[in-house]
């Protein structure tokens, strides 16, 4: 057995093992994607023996080194990060059989570079989700923004060159212009970095600096989609379509969200915030981008595309509902993370398998697919669902939280919001539904015979889609690691 | 006899004797063995002095028994046994390097010359850090810079002959410059020794001719250092040098020069005197916040690589100097740090782009289209350098940013910070053009196979390229020595 400590180490180290396995057996395809497989299978195990500890209270934590007197590469297991690391970890084994069928059945170029940077990926997601400071967790943010850039500009083509520059070209500058000063200045005030409960800056600085402060760290958090700085999203819908479903719909954006609640709860403290009222902004800032990315979401006929927008106003549920700071609604925003993941990365397989199967990347193309993919589309309609918000699916208890307590703390904008975005989300996920269930296929002849994508990937996308049905049932893992953030 | 009180002095005359011997024995291998000697002992010696300041103090040692201020003394202190190290360590690996490199960009019959000239450098770079005597650095300063004219000027294309005699013209001025100075100094003091000499400056403390000695003196030194915008030599020079100059340069000669620098304004002139009388603050900090713009902008629209990082260079120097505007600790601080992890950074590029030059024939964009196929570890190593270049953490680059920055911020100059982030992702631009040519586009038609890079050239680069990432994880050796260093210029140079 591991002591805490080793698994949180293995918990990176077993990854990074991965990719260099994966690459020497680069010649040979199936064993490489057994090393995959193998890999995302032990880093869930290892992960998981983590979990008993967390749930009971304790908080395993270690100090790897000294980058600088006072500042340490140091790590530290708390619910939140527990919570992500499960997610992510637990959706990369689902993920990695997806990409194997998707990889294959498209025959993709440089297989072997792929799956080498998803496992580099997956390392760096690890080192950010147990980061024990903030320092920590921005150098693995930055190993995040690199490795995952290699997967964006996959195709190498001139329009997958121009996702990566606006990918990395936003990603990189919100990070060293805003979140790197950001985090100087916390060290300078605090002297330390550390994430602590209740926070590091309480009675250090006026709300007006508090406020400021805030600003640089969620905008420096491009990850999280803020608007104005949520373009890289769309950009990075270039990459092969598994990329998108792990990294961009959870191991990417959930880093960025994660860190900014992470942030809040534990640099800025959710009662220094509350007392200087130094997040308010960030509710209108975040209600807003929901509001307009639920609308552009819904004039985007290419699929991903409308994916991506909904990914960025659901993002932004999270910022928002954190914002708040009222108890419930920081549960729903950790519950939102993880009910967001399993949801939409069973929209973005089932998107992939789409595409594998029959070559078709725009909503408009999509007339009575339902009745050749039922899988695939049935998945799709039970993940819209959960987008939405309605029952049997894990979006609805999130959406319960975020709601009461935007309620208990009176914040009726903030309800106006999410009631708002929630018929904006039906009004742009039904349709899709109802065009591929209920629309008779188009009669032109241009249509080739197809029937599911291949078989790894029908059973990765029900696999998930099932998680978004057993999520609603079954919440309560995720729901008393949420628990635990508010009462440590 | 116990050699080892005498070690400051081997320091300069191991070198220094080498450089007659190899053209005395002509032929290239020996005059390599024999040059390769020199530059190891040259890295003992460096580093057994660093060990002996960190662990007993200040070591002075008077040339030829004649105690200062009358003779030639050598002092060294943390700062200086940390620019010795940095400038042996990086010729002890540029010469292996050499070796190889020059086969395909040095006539054969001037080899030799060329080990010459490069222990010549050496031992005049090691002599200006090591010595405690104004006259002194003049000396050494003449040494490394003539030696290096000839270096730049041994580049096959002829345009190399051009540069050289630029770098000639801009450092000849630059080296008049300094000789001013200093003899404007000795006017007023009557001493040449560095110390004695800022004591006895306290009485005559803004004097018309020490405020003219001090404007000589900057001006000079900012020549040789590259400060925008006096840069106009370094393009040109780094570009058409031979790979293993261009490394060797880059890595070493202005970081010397910013050393010359930082010991006059600290040791002689006092930060109170430099900083004071003069808006000296306001006037370094927008030259270096124009270098860090300009040359970055300018880097971007480089089509070559060798050109593009030497444009890097002037606004790498940018930011030294933009630690030592803040006249502060921390700010100092960020400056030394930078001084010796920019040097690795830099140092390592230029190998990069000698083994490239060879594997591939060229420097520039289009050569190195596809590289990250056909090189696939050297592409590595630039992408590693990069990164440092824009300061991404893990790398040793991102050390001085966030000394940088923090130093920034200590002085309540929020502008600045943003300014120093900003400036970095213009490096994250002029980086990212050779990554998106080496990864994300097809090689060139008529290129033809990749020449082997010989072991000789590889081990050494590979070594360098570890060191950026080694000095970004452990700083106990940089930014220990970096901060008392810069402590003790602020505190105790009094």
């Amino acid at each position: 057995m591991l002591t805490p400590e080793q698994a949180i180490l293995a918990s990176m180290a077993v990854p990074l093992t991965g990719a260099i396995l994966i690459s020497l057996a680069g010649r040979l395809p199936n064993l490489r994607e057994a090393i995959t497989l193998v890999t995302a299978a032990v880093l869930l195990t290892v992960v998981s023996t983590l979990l008993p500890l967390v749930m009971a209270g304790g908080r395993p934590s270690l100090v790897l080194f000294s980058l600088l007197p006072g500042l340490d590469i140091a790590f530290a297991v708390e619910p939140l990060g527990m919570l992500f690391a499960l997610i992510a970890s637990g959706l990369w084994i689902v993920n990695s059989l997806y990409s194997i069928g998707y990889m294959r059945g498209n025959q993709e170029a440089h297989q072997t570079r792929f799956f080498v940077c998803f496992a580099l990926a997956l390392a760096a997601t690890m080192g950010i989700a147990f980061s024990g400071n903030l320092l920590t967790l921005f150098i693995f943010y930055e190993v995040l923004t690199l490795s995952t850039y290699p997967l964006v500009t996959h195709h190498g083509t001139e329009k997958a060159r121009d996702g990566g520059r606006v990918y990395l070209g936003l990603l990189l500058s919100t990070s060293t212009v805003l979140l790197l000063p950001a985090l100087v200045f916390i060290w300078h005030v605090a002297g330390t970095t550390d994430f602590t409960v209740g926070g590091i800056l309480a009675d250090k600085l006026k709300p007006g600096e508090l406020a400021l402060l805030l600003g640089l760290c969620v905008f420096g958090i491009g990850k999280a989609a803020l608007m104005p700085f949520h373009r890289w999203l769309p950009a990075a819908m270039v990459a092969p379509t598994p990329v998108s479903a792990l990294l961009h719909a959870v191991a990417v954006v959930k880093a960025g969200v994660f860190s900014v609640v992470k942030v809040m709860v534990y640099v800025f403290g959710v009662d220094t915030l509350a007392t200087a009222g130094a997040s308010n902004w960030l509710v209108l800032v975040a209600g807003f981008t929901i509001i307009a990315a639920s609308v552009v979401a819904l004039t985007a006929d290419n699929l991903k595309r409308r994916l991506a927008y909904s990914t960025i106003s659901q993002l932004s549920y999270v910022t928002m509902a954190a914002a708040l700071l009222a108890p419930l609604s920081l549960v729903g925003a950790v519950l939102h993370i993880a009910a967001h993941a399993v949801g939409k990365i069973t929209l973005f397989f089932a998107a992939g398998a789409i595409y594998t199967a029959a070559h078709k990347t725009e909503v408009s193309q999509l007339d009575g697919i339902g009745r050749r993919m039922p899988w695939t589309l049935g998945a799709f309609a039970i993940a819209a669902l959960s987008m939405i918000g309605l029952p049997p699916t894990a979006g609805f208890i999130s959406k319960w939280y975020m709601v009461s307590g935007a309620m208990a703390s009176q914040h009726w904008l903030a309800v106006t919001v999410i009631v708002l975005s929630t018929l904006l989300n039906a009004g742009y996920f039904l349709p899709i539904v109802y065009r591929a269930f209920f629309v008779a296929p188009p009669a032109d002849g241009h249509d080739h015979p197809h029937g599911e994508a291949p078989l790894p990937m029908v059973i990765a996308l029900t696999a998930t889609a099932a998680g978004t049905v057993l999520l609603f049932f079954f919440p309560d893992v995720p729901l008393a690691l949420a628990r635990q953030l508010i009462n440590p | 006899m116990n050699l080892a009180p005498h070690l400051p002095a081997l320091q300069v005359v191991v070198p220094l004797i080498a450089a007659p011997l190899t053209v005395l024995l002509r032929q290239r291998s020996v005059a390599f063995a024999v040059a390769l000697v020199a530059s190891w002992l040259a890295l003992a010696i460096s580093l057994l002095l660093w060990w002996q300041v960190a662990n007993t103090g200040i070591i002075s040692y008077a040339i030829g028994s004649w105690p200062a201020p009358w003779g030639i003394e050598y002092r060294i202190d943390r700062l200086n046994s940390f620019i010795l190290v940095l400038v042996a360590g990086i010729a002890a690996l540029v010469l292996p390097f050499s070796r190889a490199s020059i086969e395909s960009e040095v006539a054969a019959q001037q080899h030799y010359l060329f080990y010459t000239m490069f222990v010549l450098c050496l031992a005049g770079l090691l002599g200006i850090a090591i010595t405690g005597d104004a006259f002194n650095i003049f000396v050494f300063l003449e040494v490394s810079s003539l030696s290096a004219y000839v270096l730049i000027a041994l580049g096959r294309d002829r345009r190399a002959l051009f540069a050289a005699y630029q770098y000639l013209l801009m450092g000849s001025i630059g080296a008049t410059f300094l000789v001013i100075g200093i003899g404007l100094l000795y006017l007023m003091t009557g001493t040449l020794n560095l110390a004695d000499m800022g004591q006895r400056l306290a009485s005559v403390q803004g004097t018309r001719p020490v405020l003219a000695a001090l404007a000589f003196i900057t001006v000079g030194v900012s020549l040789k250092l590259a400060l925008f915008p006096l840069h106009q030599w370094l393009p040109n020079a780094y570009t058409f040098a031979p790979s293993a100059v261009s490394a060797f340069l880059a890595a070493t000669a202005t970081k010397v020069a910013v050393y010359v620098l930082l010991r006059f304004y600290f040791t002689v002139f006092g930060e109170s005197a430099v900083f004071a009388r003069l808006p000296m603050q306001q006037m370094m900090l927008l030259l270096a916040l124009a270098g860090m713009f300009a040359a970055s902008t300018i880097a971007i629209f480089q089509t070559d690589l060798k050109r593009l990082f030497a444009y890097s260079s002037v606004a790498q120097i940018g930011y030294i100097i933009l630690g030592l505007s803040f006249n502060s600790v921390s700010g100092l601080t960020a400056s030394i740090v930078h001084l010796f992890n920019h040097g690795v950074t830099k140092g390592a590029i230029f190998m990069l782009l000698g083994c490239v030059a060879l594997g591939v024939g060229g420097t520039s964009l289009t050569r190195v289209q596809g590289l990250g196929k056909r090189m696939p570890l050297a592409s590595f190593g630039m992408v590693i350098g990069g990164l440092s270049l824009m300061g991404v953490p893990g790398t040793a680059g991102f050390i001085s940013k966030w000394y940088l920055l923090l130093a920034a911020l200590e002085q309540g100059q929020w502008w600045l910070v943003f300014m120093i982030a900003l400036s970095s992702l213009l490096a994250a631009v002029y980086v990212w053009r050779f990554v998106e040519a080496a990864y994300l586009r097809e090689p060139h038609q008529n290129t033809t196979n990749v020449a082997p890079t010989p072991w000789l050239m590889s081990v050494p680069t590979a070594i360098l390229v570890l060191a950026i990432v080694y000095f970004g994880l452990d700083t106990s050796f940089t930014m220990g020595t970096a901060s008392e260093a810069a402590a003790a210029l602020i505190g105790g140079s009094r």
